[in-house]
C-alpha cells in the first residue's frame, strides 16, 4: 500500500535527483557567457567584453513603451543602422543583472531585434552595440513599470 | 516537455521577417515559492537561427527575458520556400528545434 508519507519522501528524492540533473548540464555549458549575465552595470559589462567605455550614440536605437503595465512582459527592440556591429545587447538598468539578451550580428541578418523582457521596477532600458573595432555605443530609454515582473 | 515553437517567416522584397514565439517558463532563480524556497533558475540561454541550414543568428539570453519568449528579426536574402530553423537550449541542457517555411 502506498502511504502519503512514502509518496512525499519519494517526491522529495525525485526533486533532489532532478536538481542534480539540472546542475550537471549547467557546468558542461562553457559557451554561454555566465560572467556577462551576472554583471551589475554597463561599464563593467564593457570591461568584461574587453571593450572600451560606453559612449552614447544616436545611431543605436532602443524601442519600448513609455509605461509598461506589466513588468513581466515588456516589449523592447534594439536596432542600429551602423555597419560593423559585432553584438547588440539589451540591458535593463535596475534588474538584478543588467544584461538581458545579447545578439551576435552577422551579415545575413539586419541589426534589429525585438523581444520581451522582465523588469522588476521602473528603470532605464538600454541598447548597447559592440562594434568590430571594440567601441561600445549605447542609447537608453526610461520605461515606467506599474507592476513589477520579478517575483513579488 | 517543451511545446513546439510558433514560427512565422514572411518575405517582403529581399528580406524576410521572422517572428518566433517559444514556449518556456523562463524562471529567474530569484522567485520564491509559497514555502519560501527559491525556485531554481530555468531559462533559455542560447538561441540559434538557421536559414537553409546556414547559421545566421546566435543569441545569448539571460533569465530576464520574459516567459514564453518572443523574438523578431530580419533575414536578408531569404525568399519564399526557404527554410528557417530555430533552436534553443536552456540551462538544464534541454533543447528544441523547429522549422518553418518562408511564405
Amino acid at each position: 500500500m502506498l502511504k502519503r508519507r512514502d509518496v512525499l519522501s519519494r517526491s522529495g528524492q525525485l526533486a533532489v535527483l532532478m536538481a542534480g540533473a539540472g546542475l550537471l548540464p549547467l557546468q558542461a555549458q562553457a559557451a554561454w557567457n555566465a560572467a556577462a549575465f551576472e554583471i551589475k552595470t554597463m561599464a563593467d559589462l564593457a570591461k568584461t567584453l574587453g571593450a572600451s567605455a560606453p559612449v552614447e550614440s544616436k545611431d543605436v536605437v532602443i524601442t519600448g513603451p513609455d509605461i509598461a503595465e506589466n513588468g513581466a512582459v515588456v516589449p523592447v527592440g534594439v536596432s542600429t543602422t551602423l555597419s560593423g556591429v559585432k553584438k547588440l545587447m539589451l540591458l535593463v538598468e535596475k534588474n538584478p543583472s543588467v544584461l538581458s539578451a545579447s545578439f551576435d550580428v552577422t551579415d545575413a541578418v539586419d541589426a534589429a531585434f525585438t523581444t520581451r523582457v522582465k523588469m522588476g521596477q521602473s528603470s532605464n532600458v538600454m541598447a548597447v552595440a559592440l562594434m568590430n573595432d571594440n567601441r561600445v555605443l549605447f542609447s537608453q530609454k526610461e520605461v515606467k513599470v506599474t507592476l513589477g515582473g520579478c517575483g513579488g | 516537455m517543451a511545446d513546439p515553437m510558433r514560427i512565422r517567416a514572411q518575405a517582403a522584397g529581399d528580406k524576410t521577417t521572422v517572428r518566433v514565439l517559444m514556449s518556456h517558463e523562463m524562471e529567474t532563480g530569484q522567485r520564491k515559492d509559497t514555502a519560501g524556497k527559491t525556485i531554481p533558475a530555468w531559462f533559455i540561454q542560447e538561441v540559434t537561427a538557421r536559414h537553409n541550414g546556414k547559421p545566421v543568428l546566435t543569441a545569448e539570453w539571460g533569465p530576464s527575458v520574459a516567459k514564453n519568449p518572443f523574438l523578431q528579426f530580419t533575414v536578408k536574402g531569404a525568399k519564399a520556400g526557404d527554410k528557417i530553423a530555430i533552436t534553443w537550449k536552456d540551462n538544464k541542457g534541454e533543447t528544441r528545434t523547429d522549422e518553418a517555411t518562408v511564405s
